[in-house]
């Protein structure tokens, strides 16, 4: 294969890029409709998905909004949700990180799990793309995804307000996290971590200021990384 | 449910903007190459799968719009979402059987 260069580097990260909009316009839509429902002024909810851009993220603090736990609980237990980007950056960092600073920069705010995944699979595949070829696939695989995550927040914001308390809305975001993190149980070590975490946040719902849910977080991520431990001792890999 | 507060909502976009963003430009930008220990990354790889099964349990099991009581609708529609998940492997459709499983049971139980 010729080395492609950055134009074509750019439209094929374009055409990977557009399968992932099947996902981020049910789930923009969703997020706006949810804000709104929870009281937030289109704008607000507009802002919200440009300033944070990670839909998980997003639904954590608007559903902790609602229950008003205090700020603090709102920013620890949303940014860790938000922790896997700090893994994507390091994974990016080999390919990206000869860039100069405004392009890491850019880079840095677009960096979620579609761009993510669509980049890491293509430097796999293409180990002979320079670092401009690389940038450009970067920037052609959000270009479908990120913009289309403003529009349809804003569709669901301007949507939202117009839904009767019949369609038991305030159920959308437990069934988005379920169907996000079901497939995702894929290793004992993910089941472990999960059962955990369910058994923690029922187990201390009892604490003030949702503080159960980090100790939730925190006991299964200790028992994913020990169960993890645990099967890399006794099958030889992960 | 009480209003949000405007001054909490946007130190939450604000702070929750500002944290992502240095998730995110952490490594690309500031750390480099620099190898992370391996037990902080065992530990990262289960953050996900660790805090949204935390966050999502109680509002299963104790739902808000039913006063905080167990609800059979809700369950139902929970059991129908993961298992859906977990077997297809497939997000949306996942949120589709979840949801059509959800208005079933309210209609039919309700």
């Amino acid at each position: 294969m010729p080395a492609p260069s950055p134009r074509t580097a750019y439209w094929k990260g374009f055409r990977d890029g557009l399968p992932f909009l099947l996902v981020i316009i049910p789930f923009g839509l969703l997020f706006g409709v949810v804000a709104t429902e929870a009281g937030l002024k289109v704008y607000e909810t507009l802002s919200f998905s440009i300033v944070v851009i990670a839909g998980a993220a997003q639904f954590t603090a608007i559903q902790l909004l609602k229950e008003d736990a205090p700020t603090l609980v709102i920013l620890a237990s949303a940014l860790a949700v938000n922790l896997r980007m700090a893994m994507y950056s390091a994974s990016l960092t080999p390919h990206l990180g000869g860039a100069p600073l405004w392009q890491r920069a850019l880079a840095a705010y677009f960096t979620v799990d579609q761009s993510y995944a669509c980049a890491i699979m293509a430097y796999d595949k293409n180990p002979g793309w320079n670092l401009k070829e690389k940038v450009a696939y970067f920037f052609g695989a959000v270009t479908p995804v990120c913009p289309m995550w403003y529009v349809a927040t804003l569709g669901g914001a301007m949507l939202g307000s117009a839904i009767p308390p019949e369609f038991a809305l305030d159920f959308a975001v437990p069934i988005t996290f379920l169907a996000l993190i079901a497939p995702m149980l894929t290793t004992a070590a993910h089941r472990a971590a999960a059962l955990v975490s369910i058994g923690l946040a029922l187990g201390f719902g009892f604490l003030p200021f949702n503080l159960g849910l980090l100790v939730a977080g925190l006991g299964g991520m200790i028992a994913g990384a020990q169960v993890e431990l645990l099967m890399t001792r006794k099958g030889g890999t992960a | 449910m009480t209003q949000i507060d405007p001054v909490t909502l946007w130190t939450v976009i604000i702070g929750l903007g500002l944290g992502s963003f240095g998730l995110r430009f952490v490594f690309t930008g500031i750390i480099g190459n620099r190898p992370m220990p391996e037990w902080l990354l065992r530990h990262l790889r289960y953050t996900a799968v660790a805090i949204l099964p935390g966050l999502v349990a109680p509002a299963v099991m104790w739902p808000a719009a039913t006063g905080g009581q167990p609800d059979p609708a809700r369950l139902i529609a929970s059991a129908v979402t993961v298992i859906v998940g977990y077997v297809w492997k497939n997000v949306l459709a996942a949120i589709f059987c979840g949801a059509a499983s959800l208005y079933l049971s309210l209609w039919l139980l309700g």
